[in-house]
């Protein structure tokens, strides 16, 4: 009974700073990869090839940036988000952000090659045709948010990091696969596992059933 | 009465390239203006800064006596006196009559107004019963022909087309060729037309041009371009002479 109820809370605290997470990476990078691809300005390619860098970026590193941001000798000490859900999000945001603007800026750059001068020999003035893009690279951008929560959700070093893995505040699925797997509780960090695969699988099924519509 | 399109010693260079070198043509209102040529002429070239897709180096092209200018304000509404359709048809990722309605949607025609005009250019290419179809599993004729009727829904006063049936099989270049005819007939809108298919020239165009190496070399009546050109090379490429 306890452990259901802990399961539940981490479960429940799992998806809520991963959601929120894609959610505001999203917010960021989907205009920002769109920017990227559809705006002349100086140091473009720059701005493009950190962005593709950072898909790479360690998450144990974006852990340990946030860590020594928020850790009270840190420059957003004052903040106290240190080992709290919201530091997690922060830490979660530096790794899914660049995913979104990355995949979100390939998407976009694929439709302005091959439909941006049909646009514009149908009449489309500059706001219709960013529009026209966002909305033809929809399957892109839903593939973006995809990856991008795919990332957070399965993600352990961050948090760990950042959020501490305290029981009944913020511990996560991840960390708790590797504390319960660290304290030899096979079966326990099997159950968190598999738990973590389901939800995720019905979030996924979900999201690729709207994909499957963005089509037509 | 004077042509509605005036090109004026235009000049175009890519980089160190130079495509275009000092063109100069007058195209009539209502006629079929073909501009014959082989790839790397600088046809498809001619065609984008008709359309204000690009800007000339040097030189200038009149749309009813006005200098079209890309960057100027009234780019616009110049442009969307005129239609192109490119060679390889790119379709949005919807349906059929939704492609067909895009540029009126751009235009902000209201609903029914948008539905009435895009039934009509779908009969008008044959399309009418793949309306509700997805535009991107047509075959590469039946894309073409939406390009065509996406075009023609606009009811354009200048038509621009590059090489319009290139790659296509003889019943869908047929079927476009007499879309075009039929098209100009009935509103009698300007065509130029690009093409290295010298029969089609042939069978579309009023008066035809002869692009090599981005200079114009002889512009006349398409009978006569044909049957009696007056230069060396015009007679060099009918006859296949000139390789390229």
């Amino acid at each position: 009974m306890a452990l259901d109820a802990e399961l539940l809370q981490i479960v429940g605290l799992s998806f809520l700073v991963a959601g929120t997470s894609t959610l505001i990476g999203s917010v960021i990078g989907i205009p920002l990869g769109a920017m990227i691809a559809l705006k002349e300005f100086r140091g473009r390619d720059f701005v493009r090839t950190l962005a593709f860098t950072f898909y790479g970026f360690p998450p144990v590193l974006a852990g340990l940036l946030v860590f020594l941001l928020l850790s009270k000798e840190g420059p957003l000490g004052s903040l106290e988000w240190l080992f709290t859900p919201i530091g997690m999000v922060v830490a979660q945001v530096l790794i899914v952000t660049p995913i979104v603007t990355g995949i979100t800026a390939s998407a976009v750059m694929s439709v302005e090659k091959r439909l941006h001068e049909t646009a514009l020999a149908l009449g489309a003035d500059g706001r219709q045709w960013r529009a026209t893009a966002l909305h033809e690279a929809r399957v892109g951008l839903l593939t973006a948010v995809m990856l991008g929560f795919g990332r957070a959700i399965s993600e352990v070093g961050a948090v760990l990091i950042v959020g501490g893995n305290i029981r009944g505040y913020t511990r996560v699925l991840t960390t708790a696969i590797v504390l319960e797997t660290s304290q030899a509780h096979y079966v326990e960090a099997t159950v968190f596992g598999v738990v973590l695969f389901a939800v995720s699988f019905v979030v996924f099924a979900v999201l690729q059933r709207v994909q499957g519509r963005a089509f037509l | 009465m004077t042509a509605p399109i005036v090109i004026e010693a235009v000049e175009k260079a890519f980089g160190e390239k130079a495509v275009l070198r000092g063109v100069s043509a007058e195209i009539q209102r209502g006629e079929i203006f073909g501009i014959l040529g082989p790839s790397g002429a600088g046809k498809t070239t001619v065609l984008r800064l008709v359309d204000l897709l690009l800007a000339p180096d040097a030189g200038r092209i009149l749309f009813h006596g006005t200098a079209l200018d890309p960057r100027s304000p009234e780019a616009l509404a110049q442009r969307r006196r005129m239609a192109m359709i490119m060679q390889n048809p790119a379709t949005f990722r919807a349906s059929v009559f939704e492609n067909v309605a895009f540029g009126l949607w751009l235009r902000g025609a209201d609903a029914a107004e948008v539905r009435a005009r895009v039934f009509q250019a779908l009969e008008f290419v044959g399309l009418l019963g793949a309306a509700r179809e997805r535009a991107d599993r047509l075959s590469g004729g039946e894309q073409q022909r939406i390009a065509f009727a996406r075009a023609a829904v606009l009811r354009p006063e200048v038509l621009l087309l590059d090489e319009f049936t290139a790659n296509l099989d003889p019943a869908n270049v047929r079927a476009l060729e007499e879309a075009t005819l039929r098209y100009r007939r009935e509103t009698g809108c300007t065509v130029v037309i690009v093409t290295h298919n010298l029969f089609q020239a042939k069978r579309l165009a009023d008066r035809a041009a002869l692009l090599l190496d981005g200079r114009l070399v002889e512009v006349a009546p398409a009978k006569d371009i044909f049957e009696n050109p007056q230069r060396a090379e015009t007679r060099a490429f009918l006859t296949g002479e000139m390789a390229y």
